[in-house]
C-alpha cells in the first residue's frame, strides 16, 4: 500500500504532470503528420528525456505513443494517408467513410476504441506482468537462453513475409550487438583499434537513425504529389459511440485481446496487431461485403487493437527484458540509462516504480479522450503544417539529440550509418524490426547461451534438462520449422 | 535503389565470410572452449547461409526480376539532390561542427536543405535562425549539453 501511495505521489507531481501535457501535445502531432511515426516520436524523446528523473522520463513516452497512435488514424481518414503504420490497415476503409460524409464516426471510433483498447491492455498488463515476475523469479541461464531465443524467432516469423530476410536482417543485428567490450570474454571485438567502439556501438544513436532518419530519406526521396485534405466539415466525433460500443462488443473484446497478445509477442507490434484484427474481422462479419466500402465496423476492432497492443508490448519488456514491438526496444534502453534494469526484480525491489508505470499507461488512455479531441478539432491545420520545413528541423533534432546523450560526434556518425542502413534495407525488402532486437538481445543472448554452455561443459542436452526450458526450447525448434512444413503440406494438399 | 536478392545475398555472403575469418584472430580462454569468437562466428554462419539461399534465390528469380531497379527518385534530379544533401549535411556537420560553432553549422543545415526542398528562400532564412536559436536555448541552456561554440568560443555565454 505504501508502496502504491508512493506511486501516486511521483505521477501527480506537478512536474510530472506537466511532462505528460507537454508530451501529449507532442505525440498527437508527430502522429497526425503522415512521415511521423509513433517509434520516431520515441526516438526523439529519448534524448530529451534523457535528462529527466525516470518516471517523468518513462511518463514521456507512454503518453506520447499512445496519443500518437491514436492520431495517426486523422490523416488516413482524411487524406487518405496513415499518419503510422499502425493505421495503414483501415486507412482506406476511413477514407471511403469520410467520402461518405461519415468523418465524425471514423474519428469518433477511433479516438473511442483506441482510448478503451489501451485500457483494457494495461488491465492485462497489471494483472499478468506480476504473475509472469514471480514465475520468472526462477529462471535460470537455460530458460533466459530460449525465451530471448524464442522471442527473436516469433519476430521473425509473424512479421516478415519473407522469413529468409527476416533472419538476415536479425543476424545482422546480432552482428552490430558484438562489437566492443560488452561480452563474457571481455575482448575488444571488431573494434578495430577505435577507442570509441570500445563500449559497443550506442543503441540510441541506432534507434534514432533507423526510425528518425531513415523516415527523412524516404520524405525526401518520395516523388508522389501531396495529398489534399478533405474539406468537409467534422461534426461531433461522440455522437453513436455508444450505440457502436453496443453493437460490435464481441469485436471490440476480439480486438483488444488479439491486439494485446499480438503486442506481448516479441517483435510484432501495433501495426501487426491493426492488420490481422482488420482481418479476423473481416473473416467473422456477418457483413463482409461492406468491408472495404466505409463500413465502420473494421475500424472498431482494429482501432482498439492497436492501442491494446502498446501497452501489451510492455508486459515481456518489463518482465524479461525482451521488447514487445519497436517502441518497448527504445524503452528497455531508457530503462537501463535510468538505473531501471528490467527483469523480475523491478517487481519485488522498487513495487512503486512499477506502479507508477501502470498509473501512467491509464492516466495517458483517459487524458486521450479530451486531447484526441482538440486534436481533431484543429487537425487541418496540422496536416497544412509544410513537412519540407519540418524534416531538416527534425534532422537538426536528431544530430543534437544523439550527440547529447555522450557529447561525442562519434554517435551522430553512427545514427546516419543506422539511417542509411535502414533505408537501403527497407527498399530491397529486408525488415527492420529484427535486427533492432538482435541490437537489443544480442548481449543478452550470448551471456546465457555461454553460462549455460559452460554450466552444463558443452552439452547442448543440458538445454532442454529442466522442464520449462525445454517447453520453450521446444516451442522455439517449433517456431523455426512448423512454418515451412505447413506451407510444404499445404502446397502437397493443393497440388 | 532495388537490387536484385542475388547482389544483397552476396554482399551478406561476403560479410559473414569475412566475420567468420575475422574471429578466428580472437584469443582463446585458457580451460574453456567458449571463447569470444563463438558467438560472433555462429551468427556470420548463419548470415552467409541466408546470403548463399538469397544468391540462388536471386539467379533462379532473374527472368522476372531485374538485376536493379532504379526507384523514381533517382530519375528527378531534385530528389536525387536532395537526398545526397540531408546525407552531406549530416557529415559536414560531423565534420565541421566543433570547428565553426553549433549557430553556422545549425542554420547552415537548415538553409541549404529548406532551399533543396523549394522554401521561399525568405522564410528559409528567417526559419533556419529561429529554428537553430530554439534548439540551442533547448539543449544548451535547459538540457547542458555542450553544443560547440567554435570561432565564437571567446564569446561564449
Amino acid at each position: 500500500m505504501e508502496a502504491l501511495q508512493l506511486a501516486f505521489g511521483m505521477v501527480f507531481d506537478p512536474y510530472n504532470l506537466w511532462v505528460m501535457l507537454g508530451a501529449s501535445l507532442f505525440g498527437l502531432f508527430v502522429g497526425a503528420v503522415p512521415g511521423l511515426t509513433a517509434t520516431m516520436a520515441t526516438a526523439l524523446l529519448v534524448p530529451v528525456t534523457f535528462f529527466m528523473a525516470p518516471i517523468p522520463a518513462i511518463a514521456a513516452i507512454v503518453t506520447a505513443t499512445a496519443m500518437a497512435i491514436f492520431s495517426g488514424d486523422i490523416p488516413g481518414c482524411l487524406l487518405r494517408m496513415p499518419g503510422t503504420p499502425a493505421s495503414a490497415a483501415y486507412t482506406d476503409e476511413a477514407y471511403a467513410m469520410t467520402r461518405k460524409g461519415q468523418a465524425e464516426t471514423a474519428l469518433g471510433a477511433g479516438l473511442v476504441f483506441s482510448a478503451f483498447g489501451g485500457l483494457f491492455g494495461t488491465a492485462v498488463l497489471i494483472l499478468s506482468a506480476p504473475m509472469l515476475a514471480d514465475f520468472a523469479l526462477h529462471f535460470s541461464s537455460f530458460e533466459y537462453f530460449w525465451l530471448v531465443l524464442l522471442g527473436l524467432s516469433c519476430a521473425i516469423v509473424i512479421t516478415s513475409e519473407a522469413p529468409l530476410k527476416g533472419v538476415a536482417s536479425l543476424m545482422i543485428g546480432l552482428l552490430v550487438a558484438s562489437v566492443g567490450l560488452d561480452n563474457p570474454a571481455g575482448f575488444p571485438r571488431f573494434t578495430f583499434g577505435s577507442t570509441d567502439l570500445l563500449g559497443g556501438i550506442g543503441v540510441i544513436p541506432m534507434m534514432i537513425g533507423m526510425f528518425a532518419v531513415s523516415e527523412i530519406l524516404r520524405f525526401v526521396a518520395d516523388t508522389k504529389p501531396e495529398a489534399l485534405v478533405v474539406e468537409n466539415a467534422v461534426g461531433n466525433v461522440f455522437k453513436g459511440m455508444w450505440g457502436l460500443a453496443k453493437k460490435y462488443p464481441l469485436q471490440i473484446f476480439r480486438g483488444n485481446v488479439l491486439g494485446t497478445l499480438v503486442g506481448a509477442l516479441p517483435g510484432a507490434g501495433a501495426d501487426i496487431a491493426a492488420w490481422m484484427s482488420y482481418a479476423v474481422s473481416k473473416k467473422f462479419s456477418k457483413e463482409p461485403e461492406k468491408f472495404g466500402t466505409g463500413h465502420v465496423e473494421g475500424i472498431v476492432e482494429s482501432g482498439s487493437a492497436n492501442n491494446s497492443a502498446l501497452a501489451g508490448a510492455w508486459i515481456p519488456a518489463l518482465v524479461f527484458g525482451i521488447p514487445g514491438d519497436s517502441i518497448t526496444a527504445i524503452i528497455i534502453g531508457v530503462l537501463y540509462m535510468k538505473n531501471m534494469a528490467p527483469g523480475p526484480t523491478l517487481f519485488t525491489q522498487n513495487p512503486q516504480n512499477i506502479y507508477a508505470v501502470y498509473l501512467l499507461f491509464i492516466m495517458a488512455n483517459i487524458l486521450m479522450i479530451p486531447l484526441g479531441f482538440a486534436c481533431i478539432k484543429v487537425a487541418k491545420q496540422i496536416l497544412r503544417v509544410p513537412r519540407n520545413i519540418l524534416m531538416p528541423i527534425i534532422l537538426l533534432f536528431c544530430i543534437v539529440g544523439t550527440f547529447a546523450i555522450n557529447n561525442t560526434v562519434f554517435d551522430v556518425g553512427i545514427m546516419l550509418i543506422a539511417g542509411v542502413v535502414a533505408y537501403f534495407m527497407e527498399e530491397n525488402g529486408f525488415p527492420i524490426a529484427p535486427a533492432i532486437l538482435g541490437v537489443v538481445l544480442g548481449e543478452m543472448l550470448e551471456q546465457n547461451f555461454v553460462t549455460s554452455l559452460i554450466k552444463s561443459d558443452g552439452s547442448m542436452l543440458a538445454f532442454f534438462e529442466r522442464p520449462v526450458a525445454a517447453t520453450l526450447g521446444v516451442l522455439t525448434l517449433a517456431a523455426w520449422f512448423l512454418p515451412p512444413v505447413v506451407r510444404r503440406l499445404r502446397r502437397m494438399a493443393g497440388a | 535503389m532495388k537490387l536484385s536478392d542475388a547482389f544483397t545475398g552476396a554482399l551478406l555472403a561476403a560479410l559473414g565470410i569475412a566475420v567468420l575469418l575475422y574471429s578466428r584472430g580472437f584469443p582463446q580462454i585458457h580451460g574453456q572452449e567458449i571463447g569470444p569468437a563463438v558467438f560472433p562466428s555462429v551468427v556470420a554462419a548463419v548470415m552467409l547461409g541466408c546470403g548463399v539461399i538469397l544468391m540462388f534465390n536471386g539467379w533462379k528469380a532473374r527472368a522476372e526480376r531485374p538485376w536493379y531497379e532504379v526507384p523514381d527518385w533517382m530519375r528527378s534530379r531534385r530528389h536525387t539532390g536532395a537526398f545526397i544533401t540531408v546525407i552531406a549535411a549530416a557529415i559536414v556537420y560531423i565534420l565541421l561542427g566543433d570547428i565553426v560553432g553549433f549557430f553556422i553549422i545549425g542554420s547552415l543545415t537548415l538553409l541549404v536543405l529548406f532551399l533543396v526542398l523549394g522554401v521561399k528562400p525568405v522564410v528559409a532564412v528567417i526559419t533556419a535562425i529561429i529554428a537553430t536559436a530554439v534548439i540551442w536555448y533547448a539543449f544548451y541552456k535547459l538540457l547542458r549539453v555542450p553544443l560547440p561554440w567554435g570561432i565564437f568560443t571567446a564569446y561564449a555565454f
